[in-house]
This record gives C-alpha cells, sequence and structure tokens, in this order.
C-alpha cells in the first residue's frame, strides 16, 4: 500500500518537473557560443566535412577515447562474468535453413564491406566509426544465425582490438608531438574538404576506432552466444 | 506540414509501442516493442536532420540492443524447460 | 508547435513510461526493457534540444559552403554527446542483462517476488 502509494508520488514528481521544463523551453534561433564555433571553423580547422565526426574525434576526442575504454571494460567484464564449465554440454540446435546458409555466405562479405565503406567514409558523410563498427558486429550475428556451430576466434578479434586500441592512443600522442595537443588532428595536411584524403588524423582514427567497436560488440555477442545451453562456471569464493 | 503530421504519427507509435513495451506480460512481444520505440525514435532523429544519429541508433539501439535480448531470453527459456 | 518540442515532449513522455516500468514491473528482463526505453527517451530529448527549425544536417556540401554553415546546420554538439551515449547504452544493457542470467543461475527465475534477498 505504502509502496504503490510512494510510486505514484514519485511519478507525478517527476512528472510535474518534466512538464516544468516542458514550458520553459524556447526554441533557439540562434547557435550557442561552442556550437557557433564548431559550424564555423570546423572546415577550416580540421578539413572534415562532417561536422559531428569532427566533434567526435578531434574537439572531444577524450570523450571517445574514454567510451571506447568503457566499451572494452564492458566487454571484458562479461566475458569473466559469463565463463561457461570446460566440460562441454552436447549443444543441440536446429538446422537453420539452406536459404539462411547461402544467403549468409553469399552477404557476408558485402555487409562487412558496407561496414568498412561506412567508417572509411566517417568524415564526409553521416556515419563514422561506432555505426561501421555495428554494422561490421551485425556480420557476425548473421554468421551466427545462419551457423550455431560456428566457433568465434576470439584470438583474432583481441589481437585486433588491442593493436587498434594502441594505435589511437599513439595517433593521440602524435598530435601531442607533431600539433597543437592530444589527439590533436593536424598531424597531417587537412587536404581539400570534400576528399577521401583530407582531415588530417580523423579518417585514420575512425577506421580505429570502427575496428575497435566492432571487435568489442562481436565479443559480447559471441560471449552471449557461447552461454547458450552450458552451465556458467560457479563462482570462486567472493560473497554468497 | 506534411512534416510535422507525420513526425506527430511516429511520436505517438513510438509512445504507444513503449507503452506496449511496459505492460506486456509476454516477453518477446515487450522486447520487439522496445526495439520498435528505438527504430520509430531513429526516424524521428532522420527528421530532425541529424542522420549520424538515426544511423548509430538503427544499428545499435534496435537490432543489436534487441538481438542480446532474445540470446538471454532463450538462454533462460532453455533452462526452464529443462528444469520441468 | 515546431518539431523540436514535440519531440521534447515524446521524449520527456518516454522517460515517465520508463520509469514506471522500472517502478512497478517485478519481472528482471522486463525492468531491464524499461531501462532501455528510458535510454531512448533520454536521447530524444538531446536531439531535440539541438534542432533548431528549418536548418539542415551539420554536414558541409556543395549546397552548404562552410561560410554559412552557422546560420544553416542545426547544433551538431548535442548529436555527438548522443552518438556516444547510444553505444554506452548498449554496453550498460548487455552488463544488466549478464547480471540477469547470474541472478538466474543461482535462483533458478527471474521473478523479484519469488527472490528473497530482492523483494522489497
Amino acid at each position: 500500500m505504502i509502496r504503490t502509494f510512494g510510486i505514484i508520488l514519485t511519478l507525478i514528481g517527476v512528472a510535474f518537473l518534466f512538464f516544468s521544463l516542458f514550458l520553459e523551453y524556447e526554441t533557439p534561433l540562434e547557435l550557442s557560443g561552442s556550437a557557433s564555433y564548431y559550424a564555423a571553423s570546423t572546415a577550416e580547422d580540421t578539413g572534415s566535412a562532417n561536422l559531428v565526426s569532427a566533434i567526435v574525434v578531434t574537439y572531444r576526442g577524450l570523450d571517445t577515447l574514454g567510451e571506447v575504454t568503457i566499451l572494452f571494460l564492458t566487454s571484458s567484464i562479461m566475458s569473466y562474468m559469463l565463463k561457461t564449465k570446460k566440460a562441454r554440454n552436447q549443444r543441440t540446435f536446429r538446422e537453420s535453413s539452406e536459404l539462411l546458409r547461402t544467403a549468409s555466405a553469399l552477404l557476408v562479405p558485402f555487409i562487412i564491406l558496407l561496414g568498412v565503406f561506412i567508417f572509411v567514409h566517417g568524415h564526409l558523410s553521416p556515419g563514422g566509426g561506432f555505426q561501421g563498427g555495428a554494422v561490421l558486429a551485425s556480420a557476425l550475428v548473421l554468421l551466427l544465425v545462419a551457423d550455431p556451430l560456428y566457433t568465434v576466434q576470439s584470438r583474432i578479434l583481441s589481437v585486433i582490438e588491442s593493436s587498434s586500441g594502441f594505435l589511437y592512443v599513439l595517433l593521440g600522442l602524435s598530435g601531442l608531438l607533431f600539433g597543437a595537443g592530444f589527439l590533436d588532428s593536424r598531424v597531417l595536411p587537412t587536404g581539400r574538404v570534400g576528399e577521401l584524403f583530407s582531415a588530417g588524423l580523423i579518417p585514420l582514427i575512425y577506421i580505429l576506432i570502427g575496428l575497435k567497436v566492432g571487435t568489442e560488440l562481436s565479443n559480447l555477442l559471441s560471449v552471449f552466444h557461447s552461454v547458450q545451453g552450458q552451465d556458467l562456471m560457479e563462482d570462486e569464493g567472493g560473497a554468497r | 506540414m506534411i512534416e510535422s503530421i507525420l513526425f506527430i504519427v511516429l511520436a505517438l507509435l513510438a509512445l504507444a509501442s513503449a507503452v506496449v513495451a511496459v505492460i506486456s506480460k509476454n516477453l518477446v512481444t515487450s522486447i520487439i516493442s522496445a526495439g520498435l520505440v528505438s527504430l520509430l525514435a531513429s526516424l524521428l532523429y532522420l527528421l530532425m536532420s541529424a542522420p549520424d544519429v538515426a544511423m548509430t541508433e538503427a544499428a545499435i539501439g534496435s537490432s543489436l540492443a534487441t538481438i542480446i535480448f532474445f540470446y538471454v531470453l532463450n538462454r533462460i527459456r532453455a533452462k526452464e524447460d529443462s528444469r520441468d | 508547435m515546431n518539431i523540436g518540442s514535440i519531440a521534447m515532449g515524446a521524449g520527456f513522455l518516454l522517460v515517465l513510461i520508463g520509469l514506471w516500468g522500472i517502478l512497478t514491473r517485478t519481472h528482471i528482463i522486463q525492468i531491464i526493457v524499461s531501462f532501455s526505453v528510458v535510454d531512448t527517451g533520454v536521447h530524444l530529448i538531446m536531439v531535440a534540444a539541438g534542432y533548431m527549425h528549418q536548418r539542415t544536417a551539420p554536414i558541409i556540401s556543395e549546397g552548404l559552403a562552410a561560410s554559412d554553415a552557422p546560420s544553416l546546420v542545426v547544433d551538431p554538439l548535442p548529436q555527438a554527446l548522443v552518438l556516444t551515449a547510444i553505444v554506452i547504452g548498449l554496453g550498460v544493457t548487455a552488463l544488466m542483462l549478464a547480471f540477469a542470467l547470474r541472478i538466474h543461475e543461482k535462483n533458478d527465475t527471474l521473478e523479484i517476488k519469488n527472490i528473497e534477498r530482492l523483494r522489497w
């Protein structure tokens, strides 16, 4: 009874707060300070046509570095928490259809190509490392659906993941040496806006982010796939 | 004008599927509806001229998250079936 | 009434619906689904805060010269923030689901009513 009352009271309180925020909100007519700086000088500063990519990779580069670190931590914590027992149970899966298997063999290379295209063109068109990485991970989903017994080479994934993370930090440090600061993209020439080879380090860093996010999401998916029909390892020691 | 009407219809659909996601007793229905909320939201982002966000939401929020939910649901169902 | 305020209202309502779900549902998977609805609502609010009427996407192209950009594009900053927020949202959801699997392993149920230590 008290619980229901508390829930209703909380919801009414939050609703009132939101409603007053909503009434006060006015759509701005001019860009605010930092946003108008980004809009005005991104093309000149970085040579990137996509302002969002420039903000994600250069102006707020440290945020993005922290963000891929969080994703890496999530992925490794999950590998630890969902460890399966060594003795493999008999895994029974329903045979997937002929159509699905043929289509996946045909489509997976093109999906990977699309993912790579998206993150290579991150500084020119909508898209970038995160979107391309998600597309790469969805290629893995198609493989796993078509063939449930497909084993993911986690060794290769971890090598790609760690080397691209290492190179990302290295490129950031090169900005410290040759540019204006950590993760500054003007180490390479900025080139002309709208060309593939332009925007300094932004395409390179976005390729690395794409590989890193793609392998991390793939690892996440393969962990969830590997617990199907398996017993989890008991937690050793720890509070019960 | 036509854009605003489309926008309002999409927003109402997103709200309706959010309600379905929360109140449905069937877990499959509620997971699918949550994915639908993300998909409709990505259309809203596209209309609000945010193509980057729309791509991310469509690829990650609506597909990968739904797949992870179904992996977990499948494992829980299999366990409960084998126990009975 | 323009698109931005409609989207902001819809975002606030999504957050409220999700919050209601988090507080009232008793199955852990449903609670996590409600969390993801809240997530979507917050993203919608943030993108709506950067929207401006009759402006275009923040991408410089032939039709949009760099010098005209400040008066023609929407605010790119909230979009960049939401981009990272969506990816982290997936990580958080996955972590919650991993904990749910652990709870299920231990108690053989995800219904909060049946788990002694989670009842309130």
